[in-house]
């Protein structure tokens, strides 16, 4: 047997984030008595190093290394630059939170950064091993987050929901995996392929394998019937965890997603379609009505991020390059305007006020119209009201849908759309419309997270006026 | 007149300045006010010279602007103005002046952001009116619902909320449908072109659901029957400059939709469907125009005489095929048409005046109940002569501008149908019993009580702006050749692609 050392260059990223997250996590072990807020900025540092890295190695075509194991490309760095980007706000925003809240620890960014580490690999994993490695942990960074606040039994309480469904979405995903090995005889995503589109593979055992993949992806997804748990996460988490959990991982769930379905199961389309089809009409449905009787902001963003699963899982059911870019679009818009909407609630969390809920924005626009006219852009461009970004997202890929022949699917689609509003406009309403309870004005707890946020939900309108830039973007990576 | 980009800059000045005013305004409302008007004027007098420079002779479109805006998907910021677009624009910046000076002394609560909100508004509806990119009209479009949802929501009556969420996702609900079925469109001929929409053949099953989706949007927008209810809930809650809005120019964008979408991208559906909007339109003249007369609050009965006489533009429009069919010529569609086009116009300015003069009653009385008043003329008589002379056009009377439109559409439904010109022809005694029996009972008779014998006439501001729109009824009443001028050629070319078939 004769031993090839792998190619490393394409890994460098992951490999630098590895060592300098391992360094800190001795390093904040030693000075965190002395220096509250060193791990903080070298968290920060690493990222920004790790984007850097990215940015100046931009893959522009397919690398694959470690036996096949390994993947680099356009596709993949884009999703980690703004895996990147996004992580660089939720430690801004988190830092602010967790000294709010008297749990300000180093051991929060560190597992953080581990989180980071894993969505990288899920990203560009090229076999079931690597992913589930990288989802493995994604995931365990996550669990241990959530609970992180350990005199709060809601948190808690959402840890081990999380991680129990979570360990149970895993043991679906590995079973399949295992039956779809079992008909290949590969792991390997480009070689599965091949395998099936020669006709060399059982296809019973591969369609049974791919239920119970579709069930795992589901399950990470937050796809309807495999919601129960987003809902209940996204509330008993501490808010700035519920930031992250709601964001970053999406975008490493969609590469999953895309590298499973798209890259190795191509062969099985005409099967994962009809799944994704009920998935997700079913997303769309749960994601818009049952959102509505929500009085909790994080609740309604939880129900409202799986009515999006919902949208993202249309442009993979076109089943072209063009619907899965609009996937990934929609995805990228999602997430961010995520960071913005949970990012309110963080930045205006008081000590003994997390500020959750819709009647605590009652009035904000007397209080700090400022602020309240951030949220509008945001809640809108959650709803898919031009002039923001989130228009866009919503109409590129029900194009991609009209185009394959689902008018239908569309048609629900944008009547789903429009019933979700009602409860953005609730949100609206209460801030412009009700009166405040209480009269005092109200700043962000930091003047950082008043233009964090403001920031991001500028973007949302200044890329909803000029989106061709970001769009581009997308569909050269596929 | 002006050498620059017109269009970019009647949509873009008035959002600019409202963007600012929010900023700046705050805790300077008299600056905030003073710089909305300017705004507005300013705005109107740039707008001034697309009529002047506009070419009366060819139906292609003018002013053009075209650059490139998502070049992967084929959509381009796209402006130009024809003949059937460019009086709506200038009856918009005409009335933002209108608008923004009613509401002077009436809005004390965060004076900044209600003028932001209709100034954006402006140049969003100048843009609809302009937009020659499907994608950049259905921005402008829904754009336009935002800062209405708030004016209605945070000024409104008593009931606003429920009112402002009622007309959003009720015209929400409308247009994504008009949003498929660009999107399908696009699918097949890959550009988002208005214009190219209107030349591209699309076959008959695709283009009846194409043209039900541009009725949903445009008949929840005009409104027509059934899908009206919105309009009576948002006028009676919203504060008078969004009443006026509302009704002066948002209205009219769903009837700017049928001729701009419907007739001439699903010419071949329109014909066999026409049947479904003229019943439609009849049922909202004779219907809604029974159930105005039985309203005690007066926006209410306003709001129902709107959706009335819009009934008859959507009447003139989809006239064309039945005349076509009878007479062999096009003569007789081209007077529907125009008379529905001038029916706009004309509604604009009429309904403009009255839910001004409602708003000059509201202001002082703080009610819009009809039986809180009585003999208000003796106390106010100048403003008792606008009143009269409004409730007049709104009637139909012959010399004011709700008289040509009307007539016009009734001389050509008769060319249509005997039946269709008898049932819009009760119009004219059903909208004189009900405008006139307000008018009687307003301001006619004994002083009521002793809050009508306490009302001050009209101020200087009132005034003028009661002038203003009473001249412009009387204009148009007495002269409307150059607005039939503009749209002649454009009406013409409208006539031919909504009769050729497209199979």
């Amino acid at each position: 047997m004769n031993f090839v050392i792998p190619d490393f260059a394409p890994a460098i990223p992951e490999i630098v984030l590895l060592i300098l997250t391992s360094l800190l996590l001795v390093a904040d072990s030693i000075w965190e008595k002395r220096f509250q807020f060193a791990t903080y900025y070298v968290t920060q540092a690493i990222l920004i190093i790790v984007g850097i890295l990215i940015l100046t190695s931009f893959a522009t075509e397919q690398t694959i290394t470690f036996n096949g194991s390994f993947v680099r490309d356009s596709f993949g760095d884009i999703l980690k630059i703004f895996v990147v980007f996004i992580s660089i706000l939720v430690f801004l925003f988190s830092k602010e939170y967790l000294m709010q809240k008297n749990f300000f620890r180093g051991e929060y960014f560190t597992l953080g950064l581990y989180g980071v580490l894993g969505m990288f690999v899920m990203i560009s994993a090229y076999n079931f091993i690597t992913m589930y490695l990288g989802l493995e942990i994604m995931s365990l960074a996550l669990y241990a987050m959530i609970a992180m606040r350990k005199d709060h039994r809601e948190s808690l309480e959402a840890a081990m929901k999380y991680f129990v469904l979570g360990a149970l979405a895993t043991g679906m995903l590995l079973y399949g995996f295992s039956m779809v090995y079992g008909a290949t005889g590969t792991m390997q995503f480009d070689t599965m392929a091949a395998v099936i589109e020669a006709g060399n593979a059982d296809k019973t055992v591969l369609v049974f394998g791919l239920v119970f993949v579709i069930i795992g992806l589901a399950f990470k997804l937050g796809a309807v019937p495999f919601h129960m748990w987003v809902p209940d996460v996204y509330h008993g988490a501490p808010t700035a965890v519920t930031l992250f959990l709601g964001t970053a991982p999406k975008l490493a769930a969609f590469a999953m997603l895309y590298r499973i379905l798209v890259e190795a199961l191509p062969g099985l389309v005409a099967d994962w379609q009809v799944f994704l089809v009920m998935l997700s009409i079913l997303s769309l449905t749960v994601g818009s009505i049952a959102a509505i009787v929500q009085e909790n902001l994080k609740r309604m963003l939880a129900y409202s991020g799986i009515g999006h699963i919902g949208f993202i899982l249309l442009g993979v059911i076109a089943a072209n390059p063009d619907g899965y870019s609009a996937a990934m679009f929609y995805t990228i818009v999602y997430v961010v305007t995520g960071v913005a909407g949970f990012g309110m609630i963080v930045a205006l969390a008081r000590v003994g006020n997390e500020f959750d809920k819709i009647a605590d924005f009652k009035g904000l626009n007397a209080r700090n119209p400022w602020l309240a006219l951030m949220f509008v852009f945001v809640m809108f461009s959650m709803a898919g009201i031009p002039p923001f970004i989130g228009f866009y997202a919503k109409i590129l890929v029900i194009e991609e849908v009209v185009k394959a022949g689902f008018t239908w699917l569309a048609v629900f689609a944008v009547i789903t759309a429009v019933i979700s509003t009602y409860y953005y406009l609730k949100v609206i309403k209460a801030m412009y419309f009700d009166d405040p309870e209480d009269e005092s004005k109200l700043e962000a707890v930091s003047y950082q997270l008043h233009l964090a946020v403001s920031f991001v939900a500028i973007l949302l309108l200044v890329f909803g006026i000029l989106p061709s830039s970001i769009i581009e973007l997308t569909y050269n990576s596929l | 007149m002006f050498g620059f980009s017109i269009l970019t800059t009647l949509i873009w000045l008035p959002m600019l300045a409202g963007m600012l005013i929010l900023f700046i305004g705050r805790d300077r409302a008299t600056l905030a006010k003073w710089l909305s008007l300017l705004t507005t004027i300013v705005t109107f007098y740039i707008s001034l010279s697309l009529w002047i420079d506009f070419d009366t002779t060819v139906s292609t479109m003018q002013f053009e602007e075209k650059v490139a805006w998502i070049p992967q998907f084929n959509i381009y910021y796209h402006l130009g103005v024809d003949g059937l677009s460019m009086p709506l624009v200038l009856l918009t910046t005409f009335t933002q002046i209108l608008v923004i000076a009613s509401a002077w002394d009436v809005i004390k609560e965060r004076v900044e952001q209600y003028m932001g909100a209709f100034l954006i508004m402006g140049g969003v509806m100048v843009g609809v009116f302009a937009a020659l990119d499907s994608i950049l009209f259905y921005v402008f479009w829904e754009l336009l619902l935002i800062p209405m949802f708030i004016v209605i929501g945070k000024w409104g009556g008593v009931d606003r909320v429920y009112a402002t969420m009622k007309f959003f996702l009720y015209t929400f609900f409308g247009s994504v449908f008009m949003l498929v079925a660009f999107l399908y469109m696009y699918s097949q001929s890959g550009s988002f072109s208005i214009l190219h929409f209107q030349d591209m053949p699309i076959g008959m099953t695709a283009q009846i659901f194409i043209f039900l989706a541009f009725l949903i949007a445009f008949a929840v927008k005009v409104p027509m029957f059934p899908v009206h209810t919105w309009l009576p809930d948002a006028h009676v809650q919203a504060p008078t400059a969004g009443s006026v809005v509302l009704a002066a120019i948002m209205l009219k964008m769903g009837g700017y939709g049928f001729v701009r979408f419907s007739l001439p991208i699903t010419p071949d559906a329109s014909m066999s469907l026409d049947w479904l909007v003229i019943a439609l339109s009849l049922i909202a003249i004779f219907y809604i125009g029974i159930v105005a007369l039985v309203q005690t609050d007066m926006k209410k009965l306003v709001a129902y005489s709107s959706i009335s006489h819009m009934g008859f533009v959507t009447l003139g429009m989809f006239l064309i095929y039945d005349i076509v069919q009878n007479t062999g010529s096009a003569q007789g569609a081209a007077l529907g048409m125009e008379g529905a086009m001038i029916q706009m116009i004309s509604h604009g300015f009429i309904s403009g005046g009255m839910f001004l003069m409602i708003g000059v009653l509201y202001d002082r009385m703080h009610t819009r109940d009809i039986s809180a008043y009585g003999g208000v003329v003796n106390k106010m008589p100048w403003f008792g002569m606008f009143a009269v002379l409004f409730a007049m056009a709104n009637a139909g009377l012959p010399g004011t501008s709700g008289f040509v439109g009307e007539f016009m559409v009734i001389l050509a439904a008769f060319k249509a149908n005997v039946w269709y010109g008898i049932i819009a022809s009760t119009t004219l005694i059903i909208g004189a019993a009900y405008t006139l029996w307000m008018v009687k009972r307003v301001f006619f008779g004994e002083v009521a009580n002793e809050n009508v014998e306490k009302l001050e006439d009209l101020n200087k501001r009132e005034f003028v702006i009661m002038a203003t729109l009473a001249i412009a009824v009387l204009v148009v009443g007495l002269y409307p050749a150059p607005i039939i001028e503009i749209m002649h050629t454009s009406v013409a070319n409208l006539l031919i692609q909504a009769t050729t078939s497209k199979l």
